[in-house]
């Protein structure tokens, strides 16, 4: 269902997905925010809250995906290459 | 309906916090949220619990709603402000909800609980406890719901919308990015729909976008005014946040949410499925 992810199982089988996750942080410090998928056109596809750990994962298809990070008072953007059976994962330092 | 009688942002609702005649309402499908910090004052809706039959695959009837009205201390005098996760989705599913059971000032919050929280407003834990009231709802109004019958019969004749994303639109996925895939037994879409994703009629911030920047929008998509039309997506929710754009923003006259949606249609045995990215 279209529930957001509060909290995520450490391990995920990838299985037949293309699976994008990561962790957003500022110094040690994890960040509550926003995480948006993007995908190789720019269009928007998904969007998640960060878990209290900071942490975020999208089900993806294989491709070149942008990861937006919106939290208060700053934006980054990650170039990502999701493949089909992988966990690709992305961490999002951003400046203190 | 204009977008100043629809439509408040975070000002307004700071500014009406403890005003008797405004009940701010959160609608999420994960209550967690509520429950670590909402608005002061506002009270909690779940968006399955509360708004669903919890047997059949259809809305709690008019009796339901009114108890929950009444338990939550609604009445029919209130304006209600809406607000939640997910860029709206559920805060726009609940306002076509309240305004099928004929609630008559009802509200969203521009930007929902994502713009809040990015503008590091207040957020606290505290429940309210608000008085019982009496609450009569009116019969459903189904002139802004649509069935998958009505959907079938459109095609080729109606403005057709799947909001949903271009990728699930083309069939490459059965659900959004961020969840497992799993839903219909086939992807795919409505023949002759128009692919108009929820996405782009909203701000990175979730606060909808102009007037103008909306009818451009579905005018270059396809989508022709003078038709009827009916806006569909996976679940229904995120194409009630189109049926609010369409509906309540554009004051168009005749649009429909069908919130069987893909789900519903990509199960059903017989019908017309268009695969790819469309006409």
């Amino acid at each position: 269902m279209c529930g957001a992810l509060t909290d995520l199982p450490t391990e995920v089988d990838a299985g037949k997905q293309a699976v994008i996750q990561g962790v957003v942080r500022r110094g040690d410090a994890p960040v509550h925010g926003y995480v948006r998928l993007l995908n190789a056109d720019g269009e928007f596809v998904a969007e998640v809250p960060t878990s209290a750990t900071g942490a975020f994962r999208f089900y993806a298809a294989p491709g070149t995906w942008t990861v937006r990070v919106l939290v208060p008072g700053a934006t980054a953007d990650r170039e990502v290459q999701a493949d089909l059976g992988v966990v690709t994962n992305v961490e999002v330092e951003l400046p203190a | 309906m204009s977008r100043q009688q629809v439509l408040v942002d975070a000002d307004w609702v700071e500014a009406h916090l403890n005003d008797p005649n405004v009940v701010v309402v959160e609608v999420d499908e994960d209550t967690s949220a509520y429950d670590k910090g909402h608005i002061r004052n506002a009270v909690k809706l779940d968006w399955k619990k509360d708004l669903q039959d919890p047997v059949r695959r259809d809305f709690v009837d008019k009796a339901a709603f009114e108890r929950l009205m009444s338990e939550r201390g609604i009445s029919n005098d209130h304006t209600v402000v809406l607000y939640g996760g997910n860029n709206n989705w559920f805060a726009a599913y609940a306002y076509w909800y309240f305004k099928l059971y004929g609630h008559r000032d009802v509200k969203l919050l521009d930007g929902g609980r994502k713009k809040w929280e990015l503008e590091s407003r207040e957020l606290t834990q505290e429940v309210p406890v608000r008085p019982r009231t009496t609450y009569v709802a009116k019969d459903p109004d189904t002139s802004i719901r649509a069935f998958r019958d009505e959907v079938v019969n459109a095609i080729g004749k109606l403005n057709i919308i799947d909001v949903r994303s271009p990728d699930e639109f083309s069939g490459k996925l059965l659900a959004p990015a961020h969840l497992p895939q799993e839903s219909a037994q086939r992807p795919g879409h409505v023949p002759t729909a128009k692919n108009v994703p929820w996405s782009k009629a909203a701000n990175d911030d979730g606060t909808f976008k102009s007037d103008e920047e909306l009818r451009k929008l579905y005018a270059e998509a396809g989508v022709d005014f003078s038709k009827d039309t009916i806006a569909y997506c996976r679940i229904g929710e995120r194409s009630a946040h189109t049926w609010f754009v369409l509906h309540e923003l554009l004051d168009q006259p005749n649009v429909k949410n069908y919130d069987g949606s893909w789900t519903e249609y990509g199960s059903l045995v017989g019908v017309p499925i268009e695969l790819g990215s469309g006409s």
